[in-house]
């Protein structure tokens, strides 16, 4: 499988503090690579440098062969994002967002798009509701059809569960396993939820202190540290000095 | 450079307008509420000074500029502040537009926004104090452009601050005009600044502006000079700002402000 995401040794320093110090990963094509690590351990830093928002002090990313370093536009074409800690215009109609970012990121025949995603979203009754009244799962759902609105080869996702109700978390995860697997997308999944993490990653990243600490399947990591479950190796790498250093 | 993605970023201002009620009303509003005081005391003055009593409208006339000014600019504030506000900033910044794309949406919107507000105040005039803006004759054009240019250059250095500094510089953002606004001479001749001051105004666009209103206004000639002197320092500024809008773009991806903007 084709590598769609290359991160070479990437740093990112804000004056003297080393927020990222040098990570490397790939995500291969139809891959969803689980990224993990306590608050403030440069998640959230890292996929700032893979949108393109974060310059790296040094260090290099491809997406699908082309470095982002000079290649801004052509690259975020390629790619999308969702975080519950962006939101979507909340005076527009449902719509109305989708039809602007589908301008936005240029995409032909938006109506039709909309109508694709309206119905593997169960967004139909939504399209002329106002995005700021809908409920946490709706919104939710509408923000996660703004990142597939342009068909992205790449999909950054950061707690995209947080705060849904289980069944509406499901519908997300299940509509997101179908999708990567139909479309052979590469999909970097930051989360805190370590069952969505066990159930959705084939591999994961631990980050601590701006490095990987650790890495594999969820089984091999489990095995590897002698836990029960994902959560209990997490906790356990949180509160222990690095392991890779 | 996209027109789609353009046309793209004005739909969703436009949009956001034609939904709210309230946010058309702040557009009409306060330039109507502006203009109908400044007519009163336009009136007063002209029948109690011998400097206004030739041309009724002068002040009318520079208030209602000073106002397109003053919305043009603020109005380009407003849309980034809006993507701030609605949390909408960091999908904006990571879909595939161009910062000039960008810029050249905003300064359309702007322009437009700003005609919302002005249109109908500027109707009022005739009608309630008889005076028309028109009476600047085919030079309003080129005055209203420059205004604009100027308007839309404030906008981009703030913008370029919200950039580089985040939202805690959002007050500085509705401070702006009224820093500049004594220099600009907009109600009284640039005689009547300290030296220091006229030094300072002439290094602005706005004094030859407001100078070549009145002049046309209560002299009955123009100055081409004044014309083209606002538009050179309007190009020096208007290029200076994108020059330091993109400056602030890279410092804030360096800095990780596009990052924490919404927080």
């Amino acid at each position: 499988m084709k590598n769609l995401v290359e991160v070479k040794n990437i740093k990112k320093n804000y004056g003297k503090n080393e927020a990222v110090k040098g990570i490397s990963f790939n995500i291969k094509e139809d891959e969803i690579l689980g990224l993990l690590g306590p608050n403030g351990s440069g998640k959230t830093t890292t996929i700032g440098m893979l949108l393109g928002l974060l310059k790296p002090t040094s260090g290099e990313i491809l997406i699908n062969g082309q470095k982002l370093e000079g290649n801004r536009i052509e690259i975020l074409e390629q790619i999308n994002f969702i975080s519950p800690y962006i939101e979507l215009p909340k005076k527009l109609t449902v719509k109305q967002n989708l039809t602007v970012y589908g301008k936005l990121y240029k995409i032909n025949n938006i109506n039709e798009r909309i109508e694709f995603l309206s119905e593997k979203l169960r967004l139909g009754g939504l399209l002329n509701s106002i995005t700021g009244e809908l409920s946490s799962g709706q919104k939710n759902r509408v923000s996660l059809a703004k990142a597939l609105i342009n068909e992205p080869k790449v999909l950054l996702l950061d707690e995209p569960t947080a705060s849904l109700d289980p069944e509406v978390g499901d519908f997300v995860r299940s509509f997101l396993e179908s999708y990567k697997k139909e479309k052979k997308i590469s999909i970097l999944l930051a989360s805190h939820n370590m069952n969505e993490v066990t159930r959705l990653c084939k591999s994961i990243l631990m980050m601590k202190d701006g490095i990987i600490i650790d890495k594999g399947n969820p089984d091999e990591l489990i095995n590897k540290h002698g836990r029960k479950n994902l959560e209990e190796v997490f906790l356990k790498l949180s509160r222990s000095k690095n392991e890779l250093n | 450079m996209s027109l789609t993605r353009m046309y793209g970023l004005f739909l969703r201002h436009f949009y956001l307008i034609t939904r709210s009620f309230p946010r058309v009303l702040d557009l009409v509003y306060w330039p109507t509420i502006q203009i109908t005081l400044w007519g009163f005391i336009s009136n007063f003055f002209a029948t109690h000074t011998t400097y206004y009593n030739n041309a009724v409208g002068v002040i009318l006339t520079c208030a209602i500029l000073y106002d397109f000014l003053f919305r043009t600019s603020i109005g380009f504030n407003m849309l980034f502040l809006e993507e701030i506000w609605s949390r909408n900033f960091t999908n904006l910044f990571i879909a595939p537009m161009k910062i000039g794309e960008i810029l050249t949406s905003l300064v359309a919107t702007a322009l437009i926004r700003a005609l919302i507000g002005l249109i109908p105040a500027v109707l009022l005039t005739s009608p309630l104090f008889g005076i028309s803006i028109l009476d600047l004759g085919i030079f309003l054009f080129f005055l209203f452009l420059s205004l604009y240019l100027f308007g839309i250059t404030l906008g981009v250095l703030v913008s370029a601050g919200l950039l580089r500094y985040g939202p805690s510089f959002e007050n500085i953002a509705w401070s702006t005009m009224f820093l500049l606004a004594p220099f600009g001479c907009i109600y009284y001749p640039i005689e009547i600044l300290p030296e220091l001051f006229q030094k300072i105004a002439y290094l602005l666009p706005l004094v030859y502006i407001f100078e070549e209103a009145r002049n046309i206004l209560i002299n009955q000639t123009v100055d081409i000079q004044n014309i083209y002197n606002a538009f050179m320092w309007n190009g020096v500024y208007f290029v200076l700002s994108i020059a330091l809008f993109y400056y602030s773009f890279n410092v804030a991806k360096k800095k990780g402000t596009l990052i924490n903007m919404g927080e």
